[in-house]
């Protein structure tokens, strides 16, 4: 796969980043050179090897169904970059 | 919206598949543990890890688990022992995280399939594709403020069952039967509250149509909003007619969402095919795998309750009620309970089941009561039908009389009620033949009648009979005295 213009304007959108025009050139370039080192990683033969997925083989970190309740709606708020007393307040998402 | 004739229709067939979301009655959240209760003042549910904050850790209810695995085995399906999450990526306002948590490669339930029954007597099993544990996303309002829109965490991150149907369903109305047994079995397993209209069940539809015969299935749209059965079944009436007159006009069905308004009953584009989201699903690296063990899952089996079909099979076999009847008792659970409950205190199911349908039921329409808030328990109903059998009270002092004074819910039994009001039947034949002497020589003419073969004058004597006795006579022996008497005049 080569990445192009077009993909990093895709993946841009999708991440919803702004690239500059010389940043786009600069992703093209990054991004090219690791689906290369992919590439390279990809000559090893992997045939019936299951893919790792967990950095370890512990299952059920499980937690019982008990409340905590540790922060406070004023402490949720503070750090929003808009809020009034009880909500976040964001761009209006639909128009009506 | 163009009508059409039935007899372009009729060449089609409707195909759909329903996503059912049922908000699961855990305490805490699905990774963590800040309250899942519905309402609350805005954002006083949260946790640094519902608001999405760098740097938490999330950790999965066990509670979650289990009850998927229950919604699976009342589903028939196959658990999947080996489970893991994966995130969904999106951006959204409400969306804290920019991910939803969810199951992609091995959902909690595969297969198995919901037995509905339709009005035609037909039982259908509409398979089920899979089940699957993801969160839930908070709260936007829109119509709050001027410039913003309002975002409220509480539901971020309350767990979900995603109840996913194959395309079985072929009319609104197994749409309907299938939503009504899905929320049945939410409710006897006490999971979900199955509550549309406040969301915690909310559905979405994927309804295509086809020329019938054909083997492939049309291009679908998914309608989304739909927060009541009966919304459900009008976008299916709705999208059926509308693709069919694009498919008559030569035009073709566009894959889209759809969103459904419930005032004019009609579909909108939400979302078209090409602004379809790419949700980029990868695995959740900080949710370790569950691993079921077969012991786990057997403990879980074992502690099922009475599912609504089973409860139906023991109603109309081995207590040999209706099959209405039955159909009423088990359509909510509190109702089956309660009968389930009676019926351990008493050996009369017929008249066990003819109380539950006749004052028990009327009681609770007129109070617009559930029969888990009834004052009377079952226990003392079921005095009150042993005090009928023994024949010590009639049918009708017992509903007239005693039923009332034990609805107030007082410790009294209704032996103990009956004693007091002095409703107990007098076995004294004496007293018997005194209200029958008096009521013969009431009518004169009507015993003249009587024997002149009409016999029909019988219940104007039992009537007079049992106003003078306030009903403490034994109807069937009265009866027979009466007839005596009448004949011997």
């Amino acid at each position: 796969m080569n990445i192009d213009e077009q993909t990093v304007d895709k993946i841009a959108h999708l991440a919803r980043l702004e690239l500059a025009a010389d940043e786009k050139q600069e992703m093209i370039k990054d991004m090219n050179k690791i689906l290369g080192f992919m590439d390279k990683l990809n000559e090893v033969d992997t045939a019936g090897v299951e893919p790792l997925v967990y950095m370890t083989a512990e299952v059920n970190n499980l937690r019982d169904d008990v409340i905590k309740q540790d922060i406070t709606t004023e402490e949720a708020l503070k750090n929003a970059p808009m809020h009034d007393d009880s909500h976040f307040l964001v761009a209006k998402v639909i128009s009506k | 919206m163009t009508i059409l004739n039935s007899s372009v229709t009729d060449k089609y067939e409707l195909v759909v598949g329903l996503e059912v979301h049922a908000q699961l009655s855990t305490l805490s959240k699905a990774f963590s543990p800040d309250s899942a209760a519905f309402g609350g003042q805005p954002n006083h549910h949260i946790s640094a890890i519902s608001l999405g904050h760098p740097g938490t850790l999330p950790r999965i209810n066990k509670r979650m688990v289990e009850y998927a695995i229950k919604m699976g085995l009342a589903c028939n399906c196959s658990i999947n022992l080996h489970n893991t999450f994966a995130r969904k990526n999106y951006f959204y306002a409400d969306l804290p995280k920019g991910f939803q948590t969810t199951q992609d490669q091995q959902p909690i339930c595969l297969g198995g399939f919901v037995p509905v029954k339709l009005s035609s007597g037909v039982t259908k099993n509409i398979a089920i594709h899979h089940i699957h544990m993801e969160d839930d996303a908070g709260k936007s309002s829109h119509d709050q403020h001027d410039e913003y829109s309002l975002i409220d965490l509480n539901r971020a991150g309350v767990p979900l069952l995603e109840i996913v149907s194959q395309p079985d369903i072929r009319s609104a109305e197994e749409a309907g039967q299938f939503l009504t047994e899905v929320r049945r079995l939410l409710r006897y397993l006490e999971i979900c509250d199955g509550n549309m209209e406040e969301g915690s069940m909310r559905c979405d539809a994927n309804i295509s149509v086809r020329l019938k015969g054909q083997t492939t299935y049309g291009n679908r749209c998914e309608v989304k909003n739909l927060n009541s059965i009966r919304n459900v079944q009008r976008a299916i009436e709705h999208e059926f007619t509308r693709q069919i007159a694009i498919i008559e006009e030569g035009g073709h069905i566009d894959q889209n969402t759809l969103n459904f308004d419930a005032a004019t009953g009609e579909t909108s584009v939400l979302r078209s095919k090409e602004m379809a989201n790419d949700y980029r699903y990868f695995p959740e690296p900080d949710l370790l795998p569950i691993q079921i063990t077969e012991e786990q899952l057997e403990s879980i089996r074992q502690a099922m309750p009475a599912l609504p079909n089973q409860l139906f099979e023991k109603y109309t076999g081995e207590l040999n009620l209706s099959d209405y009847d039955a159909g009423v008792i088990i359509a909510e659970k509190d109702l089956a309970d309660y009968f389930e409950e009676l019926i351990s205190h008493t050996g009369n199911y017929k008249s066990a089941a003819n109380w539950m349908m006749g004052a028990v039921r009327s009681h609770l329409n007129e109070n617009n009561l559930t029969a888990g808030q009834l004052e009377l328990k079952p226990k003392a109903l079921a005095g009150l039908i042993d005090l009928v059998d023994s024949g010590k009270v009639n049918n009708t002092v017992a509903a007239q009389k005693i039923f009332p004074e034990l609805l107030k819910g007082e410790e009294a039994t209704a032996e103990q009620i009956a004693t007091r009001l002095n409703l107990m039947i007098s076995n004294d034949s004496n007293e018997v033949e005194q209200f029958i002497k008096a009521a013969v020589a009431k009518f004169p003419d009507k015993v003249k009648e009587y024997q002149k073969g009409k016999k029909g004058v019988l219940g104007l004597f039992m009537g007079e009979i049992m106003k003078s006795s306030k009903g403490k006579i034994d109807p069937q022996k009265t009866n027979q005295l009466l007839i005596k008497a009448l004949e011997s005049e």
